[in-house]
């Protein structure tokens, strides 16, 4: 655009609002006592979810003691360093009810959508994030982001229906590209121009939507229920044109880095760490600019195909045909690719902790909801499935606790979460599943 | 009641007179995304945005048959909007516009409605698949009018124009429009552009061109002359392989190869590259094989003819020269047929070790449209744990012959995964296994053998392999799974014909497109009532579905 267009059309579109706006740094980002920013706006409240695959090894994962100063058994013993950030959930169920047990399937879709899924192909409700995007995510750039340390774009457990999964992202530098590239508007920098383009945009817009309404009316239920989709998305479309009119808050931890280098495709254990933390970084890099309040990380998947060098079994394989080894008490190579999954989980919870926020960290404003797809793998166990959660939610969760569910359901923690993110539900999940009890323990 | 020769003759070469195929809306695959640019504006164009396209789940063995039912959420339409303004930007920058927009404006810094309704009415036809009415073309020029005034920029305000075709539900979605059928009272079938869209996207995998456009336009297309014409033309086309290539790609689930890796250490030979080679040595094999030298289709699983190159030399121990060559197996060589090739063998095999479970599975779902139930949740690993040390996969999958619970599902894999066991994870032949001379003899459905090259032949001439492809092209050609309560004549009519043209891919083609089936359409079932899949399920009752690309990778096998 030639500039004096640029600025005719601010002249006339914003009623001569901003042109260039200069912003000083960093003493303007917080009020005096470092819970809201300058303008009072509070810091907002962050909504996150994780993911790892094929449970766990009981005897050496659940603590010994429930409440504080809980114990690490080995296979959780990674977790020292970020235990009085997190809490842990065990002896809580997934019930399947008159569904089918769908092995590494039931598990995920009801801790995240609270319903049993009837097929394989049954992706049922939606998933707790779509919810909480619906509350937390229409002032932000993107409603939600996912991304997968798999390199895989299949794998997701975000999905608005069940036509309609969120495509996570795999690769680390088109991660960057979508995050940081030509339509990132830096919070911090010191001009801030508005695009002409995007107003222009939106009263085109109204003219695509006329057409997907129209469209809509010519089609099946089905397909109908389709074009109403992409007729809603339009709208949010529009919604973020005008996030785009509007000057972005400040925001004291965002600095953006270079540009990452791509990985090659692979699952080995190694390689799989620096994808996930490369993806992590990313992530949470854009949560801290408030590009997105609600975010997926996808560490491995449910038939997690992870591989340990020089081992023949990649790890759903070492679930099933590996033997429970009499001395040990469990499946040393399957609990091997388990302590690689904690040490992730220690990783991504300790790089929310490192990006400071007013008088405390990202972490202490978010809320983490980490689940996995069986409890005891090798038999498709689903009940007293472990959960994590890690942050406060803004003061407003006790942390370094495990918490022992006594075979009530594991919906209780996504009920909990979506309360704790404002939604006004009183209860979550399908028959067995539902429940109206959060957890009261860690609720401050 | 007996008929004669004729009568006989007639009643099997006649189409079902009930033949028609749902009305479907579809999403546009990245391919056809991909495609449809470059045909409208130039492959440089193309390449400067990634498809903004969501993945696709498989529906009954296709991706394309995923299309007719995947949604779109609100994040992959920012990205589809995202790619369109990279695009519109692109045609009118100063490298393109005075090639690809037909005219020049009076003044480049002011509205031009003239100049910017003739390139939106032409560009809008072949992006949106047929001319648009006067009342839409108006409101597109309005948007390029408003936005070049307020820009002062003719080129921004038809960019942005451009940018709303884009991101049109009409030029996202394949939306089939249909007609009462002149011919056939009571019926319908697809309007003239909707039958160019389905032709196009068939055989081309791309959107209709200016010809075909004026075909639809001209009423050509609905006169069995015309439509012949318009489908000679688009087979005769070098465009066509382009088509046929990402038909096979996605029956063969080729799309597995975009996150497939070989662990270096157990496979060092193996790289990205030589993976991307073994998938287009496969392409490449068919359609020379089908289209190039229009053989038998069943002769794929037998021929000993491929192509070589340098990365795959190494992995089948062959002499290559730079680039691609034609490369004949030696007639003693176990490579024999596509079952053989680097791309099957790899592709389902763990990225440490082979698996005769996963390969028999894939030859039965893949090229004979059958079913294999998942493992049910209680299985009972233990007797796989006691051969945990053994030397050989049928030693280890020993287990599952003689645990009736495993051998109801692993006796329909297994016999005909292990006969290719002289092949190891990535695709490479082995003499022995840990030290241990393998057994390769096998059986399918009732045919026993000694080795591969029984296995081959077996496969080429089992009873489901050409109905399977004939289902395959015509879930993928009528753009979603086929119904068999509603296909199953249709499908056995259109095999049959495949079976007269000596099971040549032209000729099915060409009958297929040209077949009521093709063009008549009845309601689209609503998701709750189409449950009759046309895979037929195998082994266990149990079965629930078909098992995930995820399932299948990592699966206890």
């Amino acid at each position: 655009m030639r500039k004096l267009s640029r600025r005719r059309f601010l002249k006339g579109a914003l009623d001569g609002g901003v042109v260039t706006i200069a912003l000083p740094l960093l003493d303007i980002f917080l009020n005096d006592n470092g819970t809201a920013f300058a303008d009072g706006m509070p810091i907002p409240t962050r909504f996150g979810t994780w993911s790892w695959g094929l449970g766990m090894s009981k005897s050496i994962f659940v603590p010994k003691k429930t409440g504080p100063d809980f114990d690490l058994p080995e296979e959780i013993a990674a977790l020292a360093s970020v235990k009085k950030h997190i809490n842990l959930y065990t002896n809580f169920h997934v019930f399947q009810d008159d569904a089918p047990n769908l092995c590494h399937h039931s598990g995920w879709v009801v801790l995240r959508s609270g319903i049993a899924p009837l097929t394989r192909e049954n992706r049922p409700g939606e998933t707790i994030d779509v919810a909480v995007a619906r509350q937390l995510g229409n002032a932000t750039r993107f409603r939600s982001l996912s991304a997968t340390a798999t390199g895989d774009v299949r794998d997701s457990f975000s999905y608005e229906n069940g036509n309609s999964v969120n495509t996570p992202e795999w690769s680390p530098l088109r991660f960057y590209q979508r995050l940081f590239g030509d339509n990132f508007q830096n919070p911090n920098a010191s001009t801030f121009t508005p695009d002409p383009a995007v107003m222009i945009r939106k009263s085109a817009l109204s003219a695509v939507q006329e057409e997907a309404r129209k469209l809509g009316n010519s089609v099946g239920a089905d397909d109908r229920a389709r074009l109403d989709q992409y007729f809603t998305g339009l709208r949010d479309l529009e919604r973020r044109f005008d996030l785009q009119l509007k000057k972005p808050d400040p925001r004291e931890a965002c600095i953006v880095t270079q540009a990452p280098q791509d990985l090659p495709i692979g699952l080995d254990a190694g390689l799989l760490s620096t994808r996930h933390r490369m993806m992590t970084d990313l992530m949470l890099m854009a949560v801290a600019c408030d590009q997105t309040r609600v975010f997926n990380m996808f560490y491995a998947s449910a038939f997690s195909a992870t591989t340990k060098p020089g081992y023949d079994k990649p790890h759903h394989t070492a679930t099933h045909e590996e033997a429970v080894d009499p001395e040990l008490g469990y499946q040393p190579n399957t609990s091997w690719y388990t302590r690689r999954a904690m040490e992730e989980w220690a990783y991504y919870v300790q790089a929310l902790a490192d990006f400071k926020e007013g008088d405390g960290t990202l972490l202490d404003n978010a809320f983490i909801y980490a689940t996995t797809d069986q409890s005891f793998a090798k038999i498709h166990a689903i009940d007293g499935i472990p959960m994590f959660s890690a942050g406060t939610a803004g003061g407003r969760i006790k942390t370094g606790l495990h918490i022992d569910g006594g075979g009530t359901p594991g919906c209780r923690l996504g009920f909990t979460a979506q309360q704790l993110m404002g939604l006004d539900i009183q209860s979550w999940g399908d028959k067995s599943n539902n429940t109206s009890s959060a957890i009261s323990e860690i609720l401050v | 009641m007996l008929l004669t020769g004729c009568e006989r003759q007639s009643a099997v070469s006649a189409e079902p007179p009930q033949s028609a195929s749902p009305i479907r809306t579809r999403l546009l695959t990245d391919k056809q995304y991909v495609n449809t640019i470059t045909q409208v504006f130039g492959a440089d164009i193309s390449e400067s945005v990634l498809p903004p396209i969501p993945p696709i789940e498989r529906t009954d063995g296709l991706l394309a048959s995923g299309a007719a039912s995947v949604g779109v959420t609100s994040d992959q339409i920012s990205q589809i909007q995202l790619a369109a303004a990279t695009v519109a930007q692109k045609v009118v920058d100063e490298e393109h516009r005075d090639f690809l927009i037909p005219c020049s404006p009076e003044s480049a810094i002011a509205a031009d409605p003239v100049c910017a309704g003739l390139f939106l009415a032409e560009t809008g036809r072949l992006l949106l698949r047929g001319s648009m009415d006067e009342t839409r073309l108006a409101q597109l020029v309005d948007v390029a009018s408003y936005a070049a005034e307020q820009t002062e920029d003719f080129y921004d305000g038809l960019a942005l124009a451009l940018e709303a075709i884009l991101i049109s539900p009409e030029f996202v979605f394949i939306v089939d429009s249909v007609e009462p059928d002149p011919e056939r009272p009571a019926q319908q079938r697809l309007d003239s552009y909707s039958l160019a869209s389905r032709l196009s996207f068939f055989l081309w995998n791309a959107a209709p061109d200016d010809a075909l456009l004026q075909a639809a336009e001209n009423g050509e297309l609905h006169t069995p002359q015309g439509l012949a014409r318009a489908v000679d033309r688009l087979l005769a086309s070098t465009r066509l392989e382009e088509g046929m290539r990402t038909f096979f790609d996605d029956m063969l689930a080729f799309d597995e190869f975009n996150s497939l890796a070989k662990d270096p250490l157990v496979y060092p030979m193996v790289t990205g590259t030589t993976l991307e080679h073994a998938r287009e040595q496969t392409l490449r094999t068919i359609i020379g094989h089908l289209l190039v030298d229009e053989a038998d289709y069943r002769d794929l699983f037998t021929t000993r003819k491929t192509f070589m190159s340098m990365p795959l030399a190494a992995l089948y121990g062959a002499a290559a020269a730079d680039g691609w060559t034609s490369y004949v197996f030696d007639d003693d060589s176990p490579r024999i047929g596509l079952l053989t090739h680097v791309s099957f063998l790899a592709a389902n095999s763990h990225a440490v070790r082979s698996s005769p479970t996963l390969r028999g599975k894939a030859l039965r779902e893949r090229f004979l449209c059958q079913k294999v139930p998942d493992p049910p949740p209680d299985v009972d690993f233990s007797t796989l744990e006691e051969n945990e040390n053994a030397t050989t996969a049928r030693e280890r999958l020993d287990a599952h012959n003689s645990n009736p619970s495993c051998a109801g599902c692993h006796l329909i894999t297994d016999p005909m995964g292990l006969t290719l066991e002289n092949f190891d994870g990535a695709g490479i032949f082995r003499g022995i296994e840990n030290g241990a001379t393998l057994d390769i003899s096998g059986e399918l459905d009732g045919i026993f053998y000694d080795d591969v090259d029984g296995l081959a032949t077996a496969m080429r001439n089992h009873p489901k392999l050409s109905a399977c492809l004939v289902n395959r092209l015509y879930a993928y050609g009528t753009g979603g799974p086929v119904s068999l309560r509603y296909d199953r004549d249709s499908l056995k009519w259109l095999e049959n014909r495949f079976v007269d043209k000596n099971y040549q891919l032209p000729a099915l083609l060409r009958e297929l497109t040209l077949s009521q089936a093709f063009s008549s359409v009845r309601p689209a079932e609503s998701s709750e009532n189409a449950s009759i899949a046309a895979d037929d399920t195998i082994g266990s009752p149990i079965h629930t579905a078909e098992t995930s690309p995820s399932l299948a990778k990592t699966g206890n096998f």
